[in-house]
């Protein structure tokens, strides 16, 4: 497998503008012949849909959920990063370029990351001209919070809300759409596998999930916008609902996988509380703008915490990187947690908690202010644990939210099958080895809005795909073959549910290669999870028939996926002998406990191939040059 | 806690339903209302029964997917709670909890706790939207918008399109749904030029979908888990009659 990134020449700050130009285009009369499939209505689905319905594209829209609207990405809370320089704080698009690729742990794209950051400043003016109400100052003007990785101030957002009102512009742009007639949207479908015909994406086949029906859908080109598999851990911040699927059977049609072990686990999130935990709850990033982390010096202290001075009280992220304090970036603050937990100062119930503190923000601003900012998360993590933040400090642990890994794709956005491309939380292009706060939504409406519209046009114009429909037979093939795995998977009537399985998963997962790895641990992982996925196949349980709204038996394809991909993470995560952002080698590390990078041999991106082998993936690799931000241990003391 | 419930059981769109009693047994109050209807289902199908179908997906209030009428109240009893974001300790040992679908016109059931909001999406595609073609955007800070103006355009903004408000009317109205978005948009300098025709397409479409009329009952601002006001009903009712009496090139060009 050739990896060909086809990142344009010539000087960073020009490459997009110049690939613009090189780009072949689809004249208006013509667009209108092609259809494009786009799987996913979230940022980068939504907004990819309906601005290529704009052009003039036919568009088909899919989406598991009732409504385009509740996509993922309406999750989001704190905000977006650009490069916009408001604040006058010495912010431009270069140092945004620039945090994002050592917020990455140098192990991006750098011409990526660089048009991302350049399309950032474009999507502020988008969605305002949506009508989305990101909050303004006294004078009318668009206000911004700082966010963690960055010492200037770019991120803009609406109250706790961001993500929902971004999402709800890109929806109503996509239904502005609908009513012309350029989307059609297919709601509560979900996407099962990927057609392939003569070595290009040329449809998909999906399931009805209120008849149960599975149908094929032809097109010249597919996109997915399907998001993360941080669900493979079973409890992360991501929905219920969030699903590996697409890719992964994208990926086993012949999509590379790249970084599938850059996974995200995000500081901020409400501590566990029982067995019948369904999913984690994230806190915004942005409460460390005002609230201070902190666990007791000494070991085993089960006071409350106002009965503790401030002199016995551990600041550790203000103590271990002074510069950046409790703003220090998530992968950082994440492990800086777990440090002190694993030392026996964890908080709370079962001691796996540290403390984010108001009461010094409140003394400061007010509880009025401190309202004002995150009164809604505040309400929320009360609903949740019964306690008042605005009186007790919150608990917090660190939580799966984010897969920096994903399908590969070049500059264009197009995996290693032509004519199939990935954008958003699915592709791995942007965030390196991880992600900085608010850069996610950044990303998605930047692929979404204001890449894919174009470089779609360029594959379309170069390839010319021959009109095609679904009478093809290789529809009808595959067609076959979801229906005999549904089948198998309705046949078994084990003794074990689905969720068994996957919280079984999902706890290897997260011992074994969570926020420390290990090769020992690694190991074993690989040797459970192949056990586990040949009993889930013999013993579970999945009632009900095929032709009815049967959600045990979404989930259950859903988790056999997860049984796979969970493997190659795994592989991944040993293969790398090395530590970088969000993947942490305990073998590699700095004495004071800092990741270890190993640029001479690591300085690449891993994608992977399916060989039809799980436990024998081809490694392909994508070497990554630094021509801009040159090389250098990450320091945020 | 020990729990009876009373479920909503219905196979199909076009099948009969009933209310069958489930004993829930051992349930912490420390869990959300979905984490206990799992719990159930995990019972259920251990015992070679057909889990209870139920939508949500965030569980973090956010997605708008949740719904049920617990108790005849939608989104149970906390206000401004959704369904997922309620915990058990809002309930006693002993409770007997009526938990049933959203109960609409509009909103026919597909199966036990599943109904169909897609009609809500048909309101939005009516003409809930500013048109700005992407790449078509002057400056964000190009027009200044004051900043309690984009305030409450923000407290309308928040609806997560979970059609409490439908379910808690008497009428079946979708007013506070729809006005929430006409207010929205027409407290912005942006949603100006279409803000008549928004109005008047919305409120038809509405009718269209077999949504009740609305007799300003109040219950809807009660049930909505972000507590939307019905301030926006009569915003809404206002932009309706002006762009019905006035020609549409007027309707266009009004301000507020």
């Amino acid at each position: 497998m050739e990896l060909k990134s086809k990142v344009p020449d010539g000087p960073i700050e020009a490459k997009w503008d110049k690939h613009k130009f090189e780009m072949k285009l689809v004249s208006p009369a013509n667009k209108r012949r092609y259809t494009v499939i786009v799987v996913g209505s979230g940022l980068a689905g939504g907004a990819a849909a309906a601005t290529m319905s704009e052009l003039g594209y036919n568009v088909k829209c899919f989406c598991f959920q009732d409504s385009p609207r509740r996509a993922h990405s309406i999750a989001a809370q704190g905000g977006i990063n650009a490069a916009k320089n408001y604040r006058n704080d010495g912010d431009s698009v270069y140092r945004l370029f620039y945090d994002t690729v050592k917020g990455g742990d140098f192990r991006s794209r750098e011409a990526n990351v660089h048009r991302l950051a350049q399309v950032s400043v474009q999507i502020i003016d988008q969605c305002v001209a949506q009508g989305v109400p990101f909050a303004r100052e006294y004078g009318g003007l668009l206000a911004n919070r700082s966010f963690g990785g960055a010492q200037v101030s770019r991120t803009f957002y609406a109250r706790g809300q961001t993500g929902q009102q971004l999402l709800l512009g890109a929806y109503q742009a996509l239904e502005k759409e609908v009513a012309r007639g350029g989307v059609t949207m297919y709601p509560r479908t979900e996407m099962l596998d990927l057609v392939v015909i003569d070595g290009r994406a040329r449809g998909i086949v999906v399931r009805n999930m209120v008849t149960g029906r599975i149908e094929s859908h032809a097109a010249d080109a597919v996109v997915l916008g399907t998001g993360g598999y941080g669900n493979v851990f079973y409890l992360s911040t991501n929905a219920k609902g969030s699903n590996c699927t697409a890719i992964w059977r994208a990926h086993k049609r012949g999509a590379a996988f790249a970084n599938p072990c850059y996974t995200q686990i995000h500081p901020t999130c409400i501590p566990v509380s029982g067995e019948y935990q369904s999913k984690l709850t994230l806190m915004s990033e942005s409460l460390r703008n005002d609230g201070r982390v902190w666990v007791p010096k000494r070991a085993g202290d089960h006071r409350p915490p106002d009965l503790i001075p401030d002199g016995e009280r551990d600041y550790y992220l203000e103590r271990r990187y002074p510069s950046f304090g409790n703003l220090a970036p998530r992968d950082i603050a994440s492990r800086a947690a777990k440090a002190v937990c694993d030392e026996g100062r964890g908080v709370g119930p079962g001691g796996l908690g540290v403390y984010l503190d108001f009461a010094d923000a409140i003394k400061r601003l007010g509880a009025g202010t401190i309202r004002e900012r995150y009164g809604n998360l505040f309400e929320m993590y009360q609903r949740i644990t019964d306690e008042n933040p605005y009186q007790v400090p919150m608990r917090i642990y660190p939580a799966v939210h984010y897969t920096m890994g994903g399908l590969w794709v070049d500059y264009n956005l197009m995996t290693t099958i032509p004519g199939l491309h990935v954008i958003g939380e699915a592709n791995f292009s942007d965030h390196g080895a991880n992600r900085l706060g608010a850069s996610a939504l950044m990303q998605g409406l930047a692929d979404g809005y204001f890449v894919i519209p174009l470089t779609i046009g360029d594959y379309l114009a170069s390839a010319r795909p021959a009109p095609i429909d679904v009478s093809h037979a290789e529809f009808s093939r595959v067609e076959a073959e979801v229906a005999e795995r549904t089948r198998r998977l309705l046949d078994i009537r084990g003794k074990r549910t689905v969720d068994s399985f996957h919280r079984e998963l999902g706890q290897l997962m997260w011992d074994k290669c969570g926020m420390a790895r290990n090769a020992t641990g690694l190991k074993e992982a690989l040797g459970r999870i192949p056990e586990l996925r040949e009993e889930f196949w013999r013993n579970v349980n999945v009632p009900g028939s095929d032709a009815e709204l049967n959600q045990a038996l979404e989930k259950a394809g859903r988790v056999a996926d997860f049984l796979e991909l969970g493997q190659l993470i795994c592989l991944d995560a040993l293969h790398r002998e090395e530590s970088c952002g969000g993947h942490f080698r305990e073998e590699h590390q700095t004495e004071d406990g800092e990741a270890r990078r190993d640029d001479v041999n690591f300085a690449y991106v891993a994608a992977w191939e399916y060989t039809g082998d799980l436990g024998a993936p081809r490694l392909n690799r994508e070497p990554l040059e630094f021509e801009y931000v040159h090389l250098a241990q990450r320091s945020y003391k | 806690m020990n729990l009876t419930l009373h479920i909503w059981r219905q196979p199909g769109p076009a099948a009969r339903g009933r209310m069958v009693r489930y004993e829930a047994h051992d349930i912490s109050p420390d869990m959300s209302f979905l984490e206990m209807l799992d719990v159930v289902n995990e019972r259920l199908m251990e015992t070679g029964e057909a889990p209870v179908a139920f939508d949500h997906d965030c569980r973090e209030g956010i997605c708008g997917s949740c719904s049920l009428m617990i108790n005849g109240v939608a989104h149970g009893p906390n206000r401004g709670t959704a369904t997922c974001q309620l915990h058990m300790r809002s309930f006693a040992d002993g409770d007997e909890i009526h938990i049933e679908p959203w109960r609409a016109r509009a909103f026919p059931v597909v199966k036990d706790l599943v109904v169909d909001r897609s009609a809500l999406d048909r309101i939005i595609s009516a003409g809930g939207y500013v048109s700005a073609p992407t790449g078509s955007a002057p400056d964000g800070n190009a027009v200044l918008i004051p900043k309690d103006a984009v305030d409450t355009a923000m407290d309308a903004a928040q609806c997560i399109g979970c059609g409490a408000c439908v379910a808690a009317c008497p009428n079946g109205a979708a007013s506070l749904f729809t006005s929430a978005k006409i207010a929205h948009l027409g407290l912005l300098p942006q949603g100006q030029p279409e803000r008549g025709q928004r109005a008047r397409r919305m409120v038809e479409r509405m009718d269209i979908e077999g949504f009740g009329g609305c007799t300003l009952h109040g219950e809807c601002q009660e049930a909505c888990p972000k507590l939307i006001s019905i301030d926006t009903i009569t915003r809404m009712n206002r932009d309706f009659l002006r762009a019905a009496v006035a020609p549409v090139s007027a309707a266009v060009a009004e301000s507020d």
